[in-house]
């Protein structure tokens, strides 16, 4: 059944048919009404429905040069394009990007290009904070990252996710700030390690080399020799462990390998998706999500490009255009691109002018003031442009979005109100997004492809 | 009315290298040489003092011995006739040859127990009695009790008493005067408190608290064997003078002082490192808590060059509330919401006139008082609401740093023997032991009181007021409660059982296993890489890389909050520890443990050394019982997964 063509109802359209199947029809609506966050501030417009229910975002850790990739300015000349001055047109014959994506041109009618992307910070982890939290560091909270955040929303009351944590990188961490802020440790994300690309996806703590027999036998010697708990069995720090165990038996013993288990895809599939740890990060990422996981973060370095960025630019973008280009696909084919949020981008975009002076040799550097985002999915249009650059590059030329305005807009359709409150643990009174109070900067959210 | 000249008459040092280095050539010479770790005190022993009392009659070891291994009285029989193939070893060190024949006797007869009750386990025990070296002693820590009540103990109270001491030692007197503020809120609330916890456990704690590293199994040993009767104390001294003690207390310092590279602090690697040595250093050679406060309230210079300075730098902000705030919190344990909005714009007087300004080295950056910055007002007060006239040319942050540390202000002295205390007991007198305000009172004042005076008394040595909490009978109490009752957690009924920390909980596995973890942090300008084999508790930065602390609640340290570090236990942990490749590949393939696990020594020797390595303690019968015919490597994961080893207890 394909849920894009059928277009059931849009509340509907939140529940996966498998959550229906799972649970019976109460079942989902129970997970439906617990989903569903609580209203906000009165006199703010109520959220509409939700359209979406997961998010992949694939982080271009490092900052991505936006000239290279969304925003060509082959008019600006060689000393701003480097050899990559023969952009490609787009399934829209007027928009055009950058000459190694083409299979991402292919599809630009599944996803939106934001031009306008601006914070204006040129520090990493200050600006991969910015991106992902849509909030000032210079505030005295540590806020939680969007991905924090709705899996805190989405995740409340949904059986079908069993333990499966419902904030995934595939693979490494960040590791440059707490990404679940004060929410604290529950919606910090689970990072998989391993090599989705490798024979055998190893995923710390899931998937191991031990069979069941082996998982069984030894969990009974653990309750055999647990004499501290024998000898306290009223103790609530004891009581909590037990209950974490039980927890983790269930996904190691239940369906967990097989989810990870990317030889269940089709070899042809695989090979569409790319055979490189990205690509398989992809295919790994429409699992999950067709799994029930609302939220996943594909953390694809490298591109922090100093030096040499030109030779880097020629593996590393052929990867993100294959893979990234299925995904969207792929997720179409399978009728989950409806729901299913996408968005890449990285911390900031690079140095329109390429540093061509020794030890660069053809470099760029961070540049915060204006970068390339795209969006797609989850009820967000395909096929347009929002905002522009000038023509260099260099700063907004129009409709600046910053991030929160990225981030509120994935609320809204996700049936996150960003005019609500999160749970803070020192009671503090903090909004899903920061409003004029906060003296936030806004370009208002991106209703033009909502 | 006082003045601001305050900080003359305390005699404090001028800057914070002076506070240091006159601490330490005043101290040098009184400081006691660090005792010789692991060295028993008295001759080796032939005959266990416990063994001479509880041990005495020798029937009653028979009984002791199969109650042990969970066999019922009624199946002696039985089992006397059988001739088992599993043989568990037998201890013999300490004991007369009489007694060492009967327990050879007796666990020949557990161990046919086991191979009677399944196949699946007989055949694959250990060598026969003979060739059992002298040091397997797992027998003399059995149950104490006498024959009739032993074959009736349930599980629950065998496993108990692996971690009380004998009813007879628990009788003790009140150790101190905690022992007395507390055991009196006990009885009037009629909670029954919980008894003395036994050597081994009281080991294993006081290591874990005191030094944040575990016993290695020889130290387990060595105490275990130990009779002296002040050996508890004695084993506080060694370890408050452990290096480890100011690598783990460098830690929960730096916690409190904000201590990290990135963002939202910002205080870039080589500041970082400059930061965390000072602390590790006034740690380590014990400078009073009073100067340690002074100093990094006052200090003025280069964030690489003079260290302290780096407490104005790490906040989230440089502005004079935001400063007041940190003061606040760090020093008085005081919250943002604790305090009327007036009384902060007071206080922030006295941070108004910080300077910054960067060098031309990259990073750098000197913190000065600044003159030229407008004096809001002359006329200010302190937090106490004591008023204090500023001349313009103060630094109104000595004039703070004075009143904070004189010893008529309680908070200052109060605020610190709570921290303290919380970290040793998991829950302070004024809990959380950062927030204190009038609607949070403290659950024992005249207690607090009393530690914030022995504090002030002592010179502010914190190592006097550690010695002060664990000596007493309140530390040393079991973590098994002896009552249910709701308020027994708050009112110190028991040793609160918490999850091991982060650091401390990798570098256990990691000394177990004998392996290392990398650390480096790909931060750029300059990237840090830690050399291999560096302990998590010396970390200094906790911007510093590591999946498994961030996994584990390692706290970011951006607010300087107690909360911030994480010990609930969740199941993606949970998941970590029970089947990652990270602690998988530890166990099996470490040095620390390969070798045991791939030697052929009997199963009571394995289990000894297994046991005295991972949980510093001898294995009961019951357990040998349990473990016999399971793979060695199987019994290793299984015990570094155990709640004993998990949790502080």
């Amino acid at each position: 059944m394909n849920r894009q063509t059928s277009k059931p109802s849009p509340v509907f359209a939140a529940v996966s048919r498998r959550t229906v199947l799972q649970h019976g029809l109460l079942g989902a609506m129970s997970w439906l009404l617990a989903g569903r966050p609580k209203a906000g501030v009165a006199n703010e417009p109520t959220p509409r429905p939700p359209r979406a229910n997961a998010v992949i975002q694939v982080w271009l850790w490092g900052g991505a040069s936006h000239l290279d990739t969304f925003d060509p300015k082959p008019q600006a000349g060689e000393a701003f394009t480097g050899p990559l001055n023969r952009p490609i047109a787009t399934t829209d014959r007027s928009v055009f990007i950058g000459e190694l994506l083409p299979q991402l041109a292919g599809q630009f009618d599944k996803y939106s290009i934001i031009r306008s992307m601006t914070h204006g910070n040129n520090s990493h982890e200050t600006a991969s904070y910015l991106v992902q939290t849509g909030r000032n560091p210079s505030e005295r909270v540590v806020y939680p990252t969007a991905g924090a955040v709705v899996s805190l929303f989405r995740s409340r009351g949904a059986s079908h996710l069993g333990l499966l944590p419902p904030y995934i990188v595939l693979t490494q961490p960040q590791g440059r700030f707490d990404e679940a802020g004060f929410l604290g440790n529950r919606y910090r994300p689970f990072a998989t390690g391993g090599d989705p690309n490798a024979p055998r996806f190893v995923v710390e703590g899931l998937v191991g080399q031990r069979t069941e027999g082996q998982l069984r036998q030894r969990r009974e010697l653990l309750r055999q020799l647990g004499t501290l708990t024998q000898a306290a069995p009223g103790d609530a720090t004891l009581q909590a462990l037990a209950r974490s165990e039980e927890e983790a038996y269930e996904l190691l013993l239940g369906d967990a390998s097989r989810l990870f288990d990317l030889d269940r895809e089709p070899r042809e599939l695989r090979d569409r998706y790319g055979r490189n740890t990205f690509g398989q990060s992809c295919l790994m990422a429409r699992r999950l999500v067709q799994r029930g996981v609302p939220y996943v973060t594909i953390n694809f370095g490298g591109w922090d490009t100093h030096r040499d960025h030109f030779p880097a630019m020629r593996t590393k973008l052929p990867q993100l255009d294959r893979g990234l280009a299925t995904l969207f696909a792929d997720l179409a084919d399978k009728g989950l691109l409806a729901t299913t949020i996408v968005w890449c981008c990285g911390e900031f975009g690079r140095t329109p002018r390429v540093a061509t002076e020794p030890p660069w040799n053809g470099g760029r550097h961070h540049h915060g003031q204006v970068f390339s985002a795209i969006v797609g999915g989850g009820g967000f249009r395909g096929g347009c442009v929002v905002g522009a650059s000038d023509a260099r590059g260099e700063t907004v030329r129009d409709r600046p979005v910053y991030p929160h305005d990225l981030i509120g807009s994935m609320y809204e359709l996700l049936g996150i109100d960003p005019n609500g409150r999160l749970p803070h643990p020192q009671g503090l009174h903090v909004r899903v997004i920061p409003d004029a109070d906060e003296e936030a900067a806004s370009g208002g959210r991106l209703r033009e492809i909502m | 009315m006082r003045t601001c000249r305050d900080h003359e008459r305390h005699g404090m040092p001028a800057t914070a290298t002076d506070a240091l280095l006159e601490w330490s050539s005043k101290t040098n010479g009184r400081r006691r040489a660090p005792s010789p770790v692991g060295q028993p005190y008295g001759p080796p022993l032939l005959v266990l003092h416990q063994g001479r009392r509880r041990y005495r009659s020798l029937p009653a070891w028979v009984a002791l011995l199969l109650a042990g291994t969970g066999l019922a009285a009624t199946v002696v029989g039985v089992v006397v006739a059988l001739n088992a193939p599993g043989r568990v070893p037998v201890p013999s060190e300490g004991f007369s040859e009489d007694n060492q024949r009967e327990q050879s006797a007796a666990a020949d007869r557990g161990a046919g127990a086991a191979g009677h009750r399944g196949p699946a386990k007989s055949g694959k025990g250990g060598k026969p009695v003979h060739n059992v070296p002298p040091d397997l002693t797992y027998v003399r820590h059995l149950p104490a009790g006498n024959s009739a009540n032993a074959s009736t103990k349930s599980p629950v109270e065998q496993a108990r008493e692996v971690f009380e001491a004998p009813a007879a030692d628990s009788q003790d007197p009140p150790a101190n005067a905690i022992d007395a503020f507390v055991r009196a809120r006990l009885q009037a609330e009629g909670i029954e408190p919980a008894p003395l916890c036994s050597d081994a456990v009281f080991l294993r704690r006081a290591y874990l608290d005191v030094i944040g590293t575990l016993p290695t199994a020889e130290e387990a040993r060595d105490f275990l064997k130990d009779r002296h009767p002040q050996k508890r104390r004695l084993l506080i001294e060694r370890l408050l003078q452990r290096p480890e003690f100011a690598d783990f207390w460098a830690m929960r310092w730096s916690d409190v002082l904000r201590v990290k590279s990135e963002f939202p602090i910002n205080l870039w690697p080589n500041a970082v490192r400059a930061y965390h040595h000072w602390i590790r250093t006034a740690i380590r050679e014990e400078l009073p808590y009073d100067r340690f406060a002074w100093t990094l309230l006052t200090s003025s210079g280069s964030n690489f060059r003079t260290p302290p300075v780096n407490f104005y730098r790490a906040v989230q902000r440089k502005d004079p509330g935001t400063v007041a705030q940190a003061v606040a919190l760090t020093f008085l344990g005081v919250r943002p919401q604790a305090w009327p909005a007036e009384r902060w714009a007071d206080m922030e007087v006295f941070f108004s006139r910080i300077g910054y300004k960067a060098t031309g080295e990259w990073k750098e950056e000197i913190v000065f008082f600044d003159p030229r910055k407008p004096l809001t007002k002359t006329a200010a007060t302190f937090p106490d609401g004591t008023p204090v006239t500023l001349a313009p040319d103060d630094d109104p942050r000595r004039v703070f740093a004075d009143w904070l540390v004189a010893k008529q202000n309680p908070w200052f002295a109060r605020a610190v023997a709570n921290r303290m205390w919380a970290w040793v007991l998991g829950r302070g007198i004024v809990h959380e032991p950062d927030d204190f305000r009038p609607d949070n009172p403290p659950s024992h004042p005249e207690l607090l009181d009393y530690l914030a005076r022995e504090l002030a008394a002592a010179d502010y040595n914190l190592k006097h007021l550690l010695r002060l909490i664990l000596n007493s009978r309140t530390y040393q109490q079991s973590s098994v409660a002896a009552t249910q009752h709701p308020k027994a957690a708050a009112l110190f009924a028991s040793y609160p059982i918490r999850r091991l920390e982060a650091e401390v909980l990798i570098d256990a596995i990691c000394q177990i296993t004998g392996t290392a973890e990398h650390y480096s942090s790909p931060i750029p300008e300059p990237f840090t890489y830690l050399p291999h084999g560096h302990r998590a508790i010396a970390l200094a930065d906790a911007s510093i890389t590591s999946p498994f602390l961030e996994m584990f609640g390692r706290p970011s340290r951006d607010t300087g909050l107690a909360s911030e570090r994480d010990n609930k236990l969740t199941a993606n942990q949970r998941l970590h520890l029970l089947n990652s490749a990270h602690i998988q590949t530890k166990i099996e393939k470490g040095p620390g443990l390969a070798g045991l696990l791939a030697s052929s020594r009997p199963h009571g020797e394995l289990m000894t050394q297994l046991y005295l390595t991972i949980l510093s303690r001898y294995p009961t019968p019951a357990e040998v019982d349990a473990a016999l015919g399971s793979p060695p490597v199987d019994i290793a994961w299984a015990l570094i997964n155990s709640a004993e080893f998990l949790c502080r207890h």
